[in-house]
């Protein structure tokens, strides 16, 4: 378990991350926080040829409320979303989820954008921001752009970023008082990848759901927004009936992945529980 | 006051605690080259060639050896349970011919450090023919090695034993009841991976390896002779060990080869073993399939039981031998009466890592088998499972109870035990039958909660015999040597208080040194629950000798008669006159050493026994299951240090909890093991666990050894499967819906949807 030999790189600034990333390309690979990266690397699974380490840019490191989004930069740990980062329902649904996140120390050291542009399937909040719709900033030593969630993530490991990219940004919708949200996830253990999890985030007008976002994660190779779902919510009355017809719709609407702690069988039921927990939640 | 009975504090913490413990990995010397196994990616197949010129040449490379570089070297022998037919089955420790799980040893490379020795170990390219492997054991046998001895079959060796009248028993059953039950395959998982350091004086020629653990002194022998050396020409020493389970400390495959290479290459040869090998390398355990069939009268009374099980051995047949399989075939009856009782185990080789003891070896999986049998007999006759128990419970009065069949080649003779009592104590304890109301009143409520409950009874106290050397030193501290092992229970405080029971030292002047084979002459090492009973009836004997031949010292320099002299609180005082002498004044003045040596033989096991209790909550809903709440109650005879014991019954009750719930060793169709490591292969963490309460007893004393003590170890971990289980179904209101440990939630889905 000692990873194959690799050159590193610690970069002082954007611009030299930038440069360090045109210049090697697909030998070249991002450390932010590396609670995936140095594990992959360590069972050879991972082996960059150099290591571009941004945790010598400080100024990466931010949570930014503006206009109505709250940017996150690309050194942002996990841990710093343990209490609410800003005002409004957002904080309060990022606290709750990243309780989630593996342990308290990998929290510690794990990042946000590095959980999305590294795009593990069981990734809590790869769900948030397809859930979400967040809204990422990819540069490269040529230029930005922007690219939305379900634009973003390919599949297993798999994203728009380009060897020669960094996720600088993510932007996730600030939630205005009338959304409120649910999360529930179930793994075999504590800290464990999710066997399948959900997050629903309900807008609530005079007993009435106006508009809803329901994701469903670590089901497929990717985190799953279910947009006709979401369409069914609105304009309803949250009952139980509905959010039971929903998870049933869900479980159907889904073709899950297998692995050695679930069936396909065992997580389409699991669909079921989580959305109907999280949509529960939601409304209570 | 008594030193006995205390929970005094550990006198092994300090330097663990501080950061000062010298684990295996912690060991270096001057010159040490690092080695690296090349480990099959095939379970089964013929090797074909093995190319290593690529890896010899990468620059820092100092050796790469296959199994022709050592051919001299002999497979690596048993050390307990040598069944007549095993010998074809043991390990070579680099694969000939044949490799028979991934994670075989097939080639070793040796390189200045570990970064280059696995570049150089990913450059050896092993050519194998794939064979289909061999995954149940509960098919046919299949040849071992087919080319090279067609008639070899995978079954090494099946084991019988026998008792009281079948064909009545079943003659006159009121019912009978047939089950088949299965334990998956888990095992002890220490945090510290395995690891050596293997250094030859060249001077002396004395071959010493560091971070030896748990049988220091056999292992030197077997080392000895595998390489062709004098046991007095190597060493064997041991260092903190961070935690054996029965897995740690055996003689593998690596140890052998940094011994080897250490001799061969003259210099100093360092192995560290990652997680990932750990995984697929070291001992597994478990896994067996139990066919079983009871008669019963009306009353749930076991009239005869009839038992075929499989153990899935592995690859290979590595140093316990026959062990598991003679323990479980042993001790299946358990507490019960049981007059009549047929078993059959076969031990068949299959192709997944060789397996081994781990923590009650032979036990959790046959407690899983009788208790479950003893739950279904309640079900089947609509009685309190109880009961059940009760009329088959072995009582007091016919206590020393002879099963009338071997275990480990002793006779199995249950030398004390109150079972009746102990379960009513319990149930007291519980509450049980408002603890039944009130999880009746939750399942009404909504919610799946149950009680299971699982009666066991342990073993410990494995002879032959064990020796301790015993000294006052200069610095009026006590020095304990013995060839004891410490895997971390806490060997030296117990021995201490054991010592200063007898003669009034403080602990802290009594220093126990063990897992040193050039301290004492003969060793027996740390397994079977065998520590307090056997070397602590050694260290009594012992200190009695000193004590004696202290006040023999002493009777002259105090001018006194030696029936006026007494030892206390570390000094001799006479009664007449009131003088006191210490104990390294009497050395100083009578210028004699003050030793002696305390040598303990038993025959026979001594059988320590227990209940577990578990609650439950399933969530059907995810098929996920929360243990509430966890008591275990154990008759030790007696508790040398209650908290050391409560320790051992918790940290044995967490690893049981995980081998019901979490941990299996799982692998594909082709035998690629799937749980390779922490994220696939899931040990309980401290969110999982519930609070465990410990009823420590001390009702049945042995009368076999001078202190009334049995073993602690283990019966922690015998029950849990066995009372998870019955808990889950009762959770459930379904009887008998638990056949198969560990209960995951893919397997409780299933069941659930069925």
């Amino acid at each position: 378990m000692k990873p194959a030999s690799f050159d590193y790189i610690r970069p002082g600034s954007r611009a030299e991350i930038l440069a360090a990333l045109a210049a090697h390309g697909d030998d070249g690979k991002i450390l932010a926080g590396g609670q995936s990266l140095v594990a992959a690397m360590n069972f050879r699974l991972a082996r960059p040829e150099v290591l571009i380490d941004i945790n010598g840019t400080k100024d990466l490191d931010y949570l930014q409320p503006s206009g109505d989004s709250l940017a996150i930069g690309a050194l942002t740990r996990h841990a710093a979303f343990h209490k609410p980062v800003v005002d409004g329902p957002l904080g309060p649904l990022l606290a709750k989820v990243v309780r989630n996140i593996a342990h308290y120390p990998i929290r510690q050291r794990g990042t946000f954008t590095g959980s999305l542009a590294h795009a593990d399937p069981a990734s809590e909040w790869c769900l948030v921001a397809t859930t979400l719709d967040a809204e990422m900033l990819i540069v490269n030593a040529e230029g930005e752009r922007r690219c939305r969630a379900g634009d973003f993530f390919k599949g297993t490991f798999t994203t728009a970023v380009g060897a020669q990219d960094l996720l600088a940004e993510v932007r996730l919708p600030l939630l205005d008082d009338g959304w409120r949200s649910g999360f529930y996830e179930f793994s075999r253990r504590a800290g464990d990848f999710a066997l399948a999890m959900s997050l629903a985030a309900l807008k609530l007008e005079n007993g009435r759901i106006t508009e809803a976002r329901l994701g469903v994660g670590g089901v497929a190779d990717r985190a799953i927004r279910l947009h006709a779902l979401e369409n069914e919510l609105a304009g309803k009355a949250p009952s139980r009936e509905l959010f039971e017809d929903v998870a049933a719709s869900a479980k159907a609407a889904i073709k899950p992945s297998e692995d050695i702690h679930a069936s396909a069988d065992y997580r389409r039921d699991l669909i079921r529980t989580v959305v109907l927990r999280a949509l529960t939640e939601a409304a209570a | 006051m008594s030193a006995i009975g205390r929970s005094l504090k550990r006198l092994e913490d300090r330097p663990l605690l501080t950061g000062d413990g010298c684990f295996a990995a912690d060991n270096r010397a001057d010159g040490q080259v690092h080695m690296r196994i090349v480990r099959s990616p095939i379970a089964f197949g013929r090797i074909l060639d093995i190319e290593t010129d690529e890896a010899k040449a990468l620059p820092g490379v100092i050796a790469v050896w296959t199994a022709a570089d050592i051919a001299d070297l002999p497979p690596i022998d048993f050390r307990m349970t040598r069944i007549a037919g095993l010998e074809p089955y043991r390990q070579h420790v680099l694969a000939r011919d044949y490799v028979r799980y991934v994670g075989d040893p097939v080639a070793v490379v040796f390189a200045d450090n570990p970064y280059i020795a696995e570049d150089a170990a990913e450059l050896v390219f092993c050519d194998i023919e794939e064979e289909t492997p061999c995954l149940d054991a509960t098919a046919d046998p299949v040849a071992f090695m087919p080319e090279r001895d067609p008639a070899l079959l995978s079954e090494a060796a099946v084991i019988t034993k026998s008792y009281g009248d079948m064909e009545a028993a079943f003659a006159g059953a009121a019912a009978i009841i047939e089950m088949e039950l299965k334990v998956g395959r888990h095992t002890g998982v220490p945090l510290e991976t395995r690891g050596a350091l293997a250094v030859r004086d060249p001077e002396t020629g004395v071959l010493t390896m560091y971070g030896a653990a748990k049988v220091p002194h056999y292992n030197r022998d077997s080392i000895a002779r595998m390489l062709g050396l004098e046991p007095e020409q190597v060493r064997l020493s041991e260092g903190h060990v961070g935690g054996g389970f029965g897995i740690r400390g055996e003689l593998y495959p690596e140890d052998v080869l940094v011994c080897a290479a250490a001799c061969r290459l003259g210099v100093p040869v360092k192995w560290v073993e990652d997680r990932r090998e750990h995984l697929m390398a070291a001992n597994h355990s478990r896994d067996q399939v139990h066919r079983i069939k009871a008669a019963v009268d009306a009353n749930g009374f076991v009239r005869g039981l009839v038992d075929t099980f499989y153990t899935d051995q592995g690859g290979y047949v590595r140093t316990h031998g026959g062990t598991v399989s003679d323990l479980a075939a042993a001790l299946l009856p358990g507490p019960y009466l049981i007059p009549a009782y047929h078993v059959e185990g076969h031990i068949r080789l299959t192709n997944k890592t060789p397996s081994g003891t781990y923590r009650a070896p032979g036990r959790y999986e046959t407690t899983f088998v009788r208790e479950r049998l003893m739950d279904a007999i309640a079900a089947r006759l609509g009685l309190d499972p109880m009961e059940v128990r009760r009329v088959n419970l072995i009582p007091e009065d016919r206590m020393p109870f002879d099963r009338g069949i071997e275990a480990l080649g002793t006779h199995v003779l249950y030398d004390s035990g109150k079972y009746h009592d102990l379960l009513d104590r319990t149930l007291t304890r519980i509450g049980y039958q408002d603890l039944k109301a009130d999880l009746a009143r939750r399942r009404v409520a909504g919610e799946a909660v149950g009680l299971g409950i699982a009666f066991f009874v342990e073993k410990s106290g494995l002879g032959p015999h064990d020796l301790v050397t015993m000294a006052v030193q200069p610095d009026d501290t006590i020095e304990i040597v013995t060839g004891a092992a410490s895997v971390g229970q806490g060997v030296e405080t117990a021995m201490a208080q054991i010592c200063s029971d007898v003669l009034g030292v403080p602990i802290e002047r009594i220093r126990v040194i063990h897992g040193q084979t050039d301290r004492i002459a003969i060793g027996f090492g740390a397994f079977a629950s065998r520590v307090t009973v056997m070397t602590g009836s050694a260290v009594k004997i012992a200190a009695e000798a000193l004590r004696d031949k202290a006040i023999a010292l002493a009777a002259p320099l105090l001018q006194a008669d030696v029936r006026t002299l007494t030892l206390e609180m570390g000094c001799v005082v006479s009664r007449d006159s009131g003088a006191t002498i210490g104990l390294a004044e009497i050395v100083a003045q009578s210028g004699k050493d003050l030793d002696a040596e305390g040598l303990f033989r038993a025959d026979h096991m001594n059988y320590p026994y227990g209940i577990h209790v578990a609650q439950v909550r399933v969530d059907e809903a995810v098929s996920g299951i929360q243990v509430e709440r966890y008591l275990v109650a154990y008759d030790v005879g007696r508790a040398i240090n209650p908290m050391l014991i409560e320790g051992q019954i918790v940290g044995a009750a967490a690893q049981g909890i995980g081998g019901a719930l979490l941990e299996e060793f799982i692998y594909n169709e082709e035998g690629q093991p799937l749980a390779t490591s922490f994220a696939d292969y899931l040990m309980p963490t401290c969110h999982e666990m519930p609070p465990v309460e410990v009823l420590l007893r001390e009702d049945a004393p042995s009368p076999q050894n001078p202190l009334g003590v049995k073993g602690a170890g283990e019966g922690g971990i015998t029950a849990v499967g066995a009372a998870i289980a019955a808990a889950v179904d009762d959770a459930l209101g379904r009887p008998g819906l638990i056949t198969s440990l560990p209960i995951s939630p893919r397997r409780l889905h299933a069941l659930l949807r069925r």
